[in-house]
């Protein structure tokens, strides 16, 4: 009864994964990027969890531990990047 | 006693699928960037720890139970961090918010 609802839950985050792609490609700034990329990767570990819990193999939660320090890592990279490029070139942007 | 933990993490996982969804969409329509990490933020933090805790009480006691409670515990710890970090780097590249009057640029 209750893999019904995983399903839910599986199908609701392919599709919020979807609608942050959008935000990634059609954010004007580099921060709402990064904000989408953000989103799409947390996404992602719930995604994993979830899928663990489907398919019955409970060793998937180490791959969404792991996808989620490397998620974190990744964004504060790009924004050290982001902020280092900007110190050297200001520009304004709305 | 197990039709309850079934019906709770039913429901947990339920209204954090909505949270998401309702997160999601506040990214994308909302007008200004400070508005969007506002919406992705609660989709990272309430409505991951929803799901996890849907989880949580489908795994029941166990090896499982501990690797969703690192998992939650580090979500906590790390989503508003980044969504910190996100909003100061912003901040401090000069992306204004939509519509703020600046006292000082306003003549």
């Amino acid at each position: 009864m209750n893999n019904m609802f995983l399903i839910v839950t599986t199908i609701t985050l392919l599709v919020v994964m979807a609608l942050a792609l959008i935000r990634a490609f059609a954010g004007p700034t580099v921060f709402d990027r990064v904000l989408a990329g953000n989103l799409f990767g947390t996404k992602v570990v719930l995604l994993i969890a979830v899928m663990g819990f489907l398919t019955g193999r409970p060793d998937f939660l180490d791959v969404a531990l792991t996808y989620a320090l490397i998620n974190f890592i990744s964004v504060i990279g790009i924004l050290r990047f982001v902020e280092i490029t900007r110190k050297s070139s200001p520009k304004e942007q709305s | 006693m197990s039709l309850v933990v079934d019906i709770l993490s039913a429901i947990c996982l339920l209204t954090g699928s909505f949270l998401i969804l309702s997160g999601v969409i506040g990214v994308i329509r909302f007008p200004d960037f400070y508005t969007r990490i506002h919406a992705a933020g609660i989709t990272e933090t309430l409505a991951a720890s929803l799901i996890l805790i849907g989880l949580m009480l489908i795994a029941g006691w166990g090896l499982v139970l501990f690797k969703l409670i690192l998992i939650l515990l580090f979500i906590l710890f790390t989503s508003p961090t980044a969504s910190h970090a996100l909003g100061k780097a912003a901040w401090k590249s000069g992306l204004k918010p939509h519509g703020l009057v600046n006292k000082h640029d306003e003549d």
